[in-house]
C-alpha cells in the first residue's frame, strides 16, 4: 500500500487509460463483487456436479398394498419379492391408507394393490409414475411366467457430453456473462449517479464516450480470469471438455460480455437509486435464469412460447456456448445466435446512448 | 493587476430564469464576476445559489437569461471552456474506493495543462493521506480533496458551492487559505455560502440573494454601511418593552421584535445604550440580557428580509 507503483506517462496522462483502472479498482475492492462473480459460479457448478454426478439411476419407490381378504396378505409379499427383482423399483409394503396417503404426497410413485385383478394407481401426469407402471407390470407378469417373444439385448451408454454437468457448465459461464456485465455496469454507474460523481466528472473536460467506454473496459478486464476458472475448473473437476475451437468459444465471450455490457447500460441508464438498478436487473435478469436453459434445457418450455425464449439474449449465449463446448460447432453454424447476442448488445447500447442521464 | 484588467469581467449573466415545475428556483437574476475577484453568493438555503451557480458551471440549463463565462458561451466549445474551470459541487462525493491519490490522478488525466497532483495534495494538507480510501476521510478531509481536485486542472476560474458547509473551524481557515493562494496566483472565484463570516472574510464582493433574486450586492463594507448602523443591540427584559418605549430612542435605526428579544440596529452605542437603560428604567422593567455586536452580513439580511440567513 505505501509504495505506489508508478504508472508509465501514457497511462497516467490518458482519461479513457485513468477511467477504466479506476473502474477495475473499484471492482477489485469489492469483496462482494468478487465473490459473486468468481467464487459464486464455481461453487454452483461444485454443488451441482455432486449433486448429479454419474451413479446408478434412482430406483423409483413403489408402494404395495394387500387386497382385503386373507389371501391378500400372501399376495402382497409375492409382488413385493416380484418387483425386488427390478433394478428400476424400490418397492415397499404399506397399509392401505397409508399407501394412499404416500402417494398422494408423492412419496410413493405408484401404488400397487395386489388382489385377483393386479389394480395399479398412480398420476398420468407424473413421468415417474409412467415408468413405475410399466416396470412393475412387467416385472409382476414376467414373475407370473411372461416370457419375451423376440429375444432382447440391452447396452448402457454413458457419453462424455452428455452428462448433466456438460449441460451445466456453459449455462453457468453463459449466466456469469450475463450477471456480471449487468451488474458491473449497473451498479457503478448508478451508484456514481446516486452520489453525483457523474454530475462533478461532466464538470470536468471529460469526453463523456470516455468514461462509457471505460466502463465496458473495466468490465472486459475481468472476463479473462471469470471464464478462464470456470471453464478450467469444469475440466479439472468433472472432465468437462472443449471440443470446438477455443478461439470461437473466445470470441463468444467477448460478444457476449460487451453485449451484456449494453444491457447494463441501458438498466443504469436513468435510476437514481442503487434498489431501483437492482430492482431493474432483476426485472431483466431472472426470467433468463429461469427461461434461456441454465440449469435445464429450455426446451421442456411450451412449443408455442419457444420463439420467445429463442429470441432471449442468453438462450441465444447458451446455445452458442453448448454449441462450440459440446458439440463441436463452428462458427458458421453458431454465427444466428451470436448474431442475436450481439443485436441486443448494440440495440441497448443505442437505446442507452439516446436516454442517459448523467445528472 | 493593473486597473482595466482588474475591470474585465470573468463571469456576465442576464436575466436567468430556472423552473423546477411549479416552484421558481431563479427569477430574473443579473450578475457580474470580474476577473481576479472573490465573488460569493450568500443567501438563505434554497434561495436559488446553488441553481445559478450550475447554471454558470454548464451542469444546468436555464430557462431564459444569458451566460458568458471567460468571454464565451456554453454553445461554443464547452470542452475548451471547462478546460479552463474548476468545480466544487455542493457535498461532492467522490468514489469510496478510490485512494485520495488515485482520485486525483484520475482528475488531472482530464485537462490537457494542469498541476502536479503530489503537490496539489500538499498545498491541501493531504500527502499523508494520499494512500488513503476517500471513503476513510474525514469531513473536512473529503472537501479539500474534492477542492483538490478542481485545483488541479491548474483553472482560471473556480466556482466552489457551500465549500465549507459542515466542517470543523480548522479544515475551513484551511480551506480559506486556499481560496486566498489561489487568488494570489490571479484566479477567479464564485462561492456560494450561508455563511456570513466567509462572505466577509473572503469575497470582495458580494450578492445577497433571496428567492431567486439579488436584492443586495457590493463589498461587505459597503452592505454593511447601507445599514447605516455600525452596531447591533440584543435586549431582553422582565416584561417586555413596549414598541413605543424602544422606537424613537437616541440612534436607533431600525428595531426587531426576535422572539422575546429586541434587536435594534444603532448607529453609535455611546448615544444609543444609556437611552436605551434610561428606557428600562422608565418602564419600570428588569434587565435579562443585553449585549452588542458590530453589524454584519447577517444583520443586513435580517434587515433586508426579516429573516434569519439560518433558520435554527
Amino acid at each position: 500500500m505505501s509504495q505506489t507503483v508508478s504508472t508509465p506517462p501514457a497511462l497516467e496522462t490518458s482519461p479513457l487509460a485513468q477511467l477504466t483502472i479506476c473502474k477495475a479498482r473499484e471492482f477489485f475492492r469489492e469483496p462482494e463483487a468478487l465473490f459473486w462473480v468468481f467464487i459464486f459460479p464455481l461453487v454452483l457448478a461444485m454443488a451441482l456436479g455432486l449433486a448429479f454426478r454419474d451413479k446408478a439411476p434412482d430406483r423409483i419407490p413403489v408402494g404395495v398394498v394387500a387386497a382385503p381378504g386373507p389371501a391378500g396378505v400372501a399376495r402382497a409379499a409375492q409382488a413385493l419379492a416380484a418387483l425386488r427383482q427390478s433394478p428400476y423399483l424400490r418397492p415397499r409394503l404399506l397399509p392401505e391408507a397409508e399407501g394412499r396417503e404416500a402417494l398422494r404426497t408423492g412419496k410413493v410413485s405408484l401404488l400397487v394393490e395386489a388382489g385377483g385383478p393386479l389394480l395399479f394407481r398412480f398420476d398420468l401426469t407424473r413421468p415417474d409414475s409412467r415408468i413405475a407402471h410399466l416396470e412393475a407390470n412387467e416385472a409382476l407378469q414376467r414373475a407370473a411366467g411372461r416370457r419375451d417373444v423376440v429375444p432382447v439385448k440391452v447396452e448402457h451408454v454413458t457419453e462424455k457430453g452428455s452428462r448433466y454437468i456438460d449441460f451445466l457448465i456453459p449455462g453457468l459461464l453463459g449466466m456469469n456473462l450475463m450477471g456480471t456485465g449487468i451488474w458491473s455496469l449497473a451498479f457503478s454507474i448508478t451508484t456514481a449517479r446516486n452520489r453525483r460523481v457523474l454530475k462533478r466528472l461532466i464538470a470536468t473536460p471529460m469526453r463523456r464516450s470516455h468514461y462509457l467506454l471505460s466502463q465496458i473496459l473495466g468490465r472486459l478486464i475481468f472476463l479473462v480470469p471469470e471464464t478462464v476458472i470456470l471453464v478450467v475448473f469444469g475440466w479439472l473437476a468433472f472432465g468437462v471438455g472443449v471440443r470446438g475451437s477455443l478461439l470461437l468459444l473466445a470470441a463468444a465471450c467477448l460478444v457476449a460480455a460487451m453485449a451484456f455490457c449494453g444491457i447494463g447500460l441501458l438498466v443504469a441508464s436513468r435510476v437514481n437509486t442503487i434498489e431501483g438498478a437492482s430492482g431493474l436487473a432483476n426485472l431483466v435478469m431472472v426470467p433468463m435464469w429461469l427461461l434461456s436453459g441454465v440449469f435445464f434445457s429450455s426446451e421442456r418450455f411450451p412449443a408455442t412460447v419457444q420463439p420467445l425464449i429463442n429470441a432471449l439474449p442468453l438462450t441465444a449465449l447458451n446455445q452458442v456456448l453448448r454449441g462450440v463446448m459440446t458439440e463441436a460447432r463452428t462458427l458458421a453454424q453458431v454465427a444466428p445466435q451470436l448474431g442475436i447476442v450481439a443485436a441486443w448488445g448494440l440495440a441497448s447500447f443505442a437505446v442507452a446512448l439516446k436516454i442517459f442521464r448523467w445528472k | 493587476m493593473s486597473a482595466d484588467r482588474q475591470s474585465e469581467v470573468a463571469v456576465r449573466c442576464r436575466g436567468l430564469v430556472k423552473r423546477y415545475g411549479d416552484v421558481v428556483a431563479v427569477e430574473g437574476l443579473d450578475l457580474e464576476v470580474r476577473r481576479g475577484e472573490c465573488f460569493g453568493l450568500l443567501g438563505p438555503n434554497g434561495a436559488g445559489k446553488t441553481t445559478t451557480l450550475e447554471i454558470l458551471e454548464g451542469l444546468t440549463e436555464p430557462d431564459a437569461g444569458e451566460v458568458e463565462v471567460l468571454g464565451t458561451t456554453w454553445s461554443e466549445d464547452p470542452y475548451a471552456l471547462r478546460e479552463r474551470l474548476g468545480i466544487s459541487l455542493q457535498e461532492t462525493q467522490l468514489s469510496d474506493k478510490l485512494t485520495v491519490s488515485e482520485t486525483l490522478r484520475l482528475f488531472r488525466s482530464f485537462y490537457r495543462n494542469g498541476r502536479d497532483p503530489e503537490d496539489v495534495l500538499a498545498r491541501m494538507s493531504l500527502e499523508e493521506k494520499g494512500d488513503a480510501r476517500a471513503g476513510k476521510l474525514s469531513g473536512g478531509q473529503k472537501q479539500r480533496l474534492a477542492v483538490a481536485c478542481a485545483l488541479v486542472g491548474d483553472p482560471e476560474l473556480l466556482f466552489l458551492d457551500e465549500p465549507t458547509t459542515g466542517l470543523d473551524p480548522q479544515s475551513r481557515l484551511m480551506l480559506w487559505e486556499q481560496v486566498q493562494e489561489f487568488r494570489a496566483g490571479g484566479g477567479t472565484v464564485a462561492l456560494t455560502t450561508h455563511y456570513m463570516d466567509e462572505a466577509e472574510r473572503l469575497c470582495d464582493r458580494v450578492a445577497i440573494v433571496d428567492h431567486g433574486h439579488v436584492i443586495a450586492l457590493g463589498t461587505p463594507d459597503e452592505l454593511i454601511a447601507s445599514l447605516h448602523a455600525a452596531n447591533v443591540v440584543e435586549l431582553t427584559t422582565e416584561p417586555e418593552l413596549p414598541e413605543a418605549a424602544v422606537g424613537g430612542l437616541a440612534s436607533v435605526v431600525e428595531a426587531r421584535r426576535r422572539g422575546a428579544a429586541w434587536s435594534l440596529a444603532v448607529g453609535s452605542l455611546a448615544l444609543a445604550v444609556p437611552a436605551l437603560l434610561a428606557a428600562v428604567d422608565r418602564a419600570g422593567a428588569r434587565l435579562v440580557h443585553l449585549s452588542t455586536h458590530q453589524a454584519t452580513l447577517e444583520d443586513l439580511f435580517v434587515s433586508l428580509t426579516g429573516r434569519a440567513l439560518r433558520e435554527e
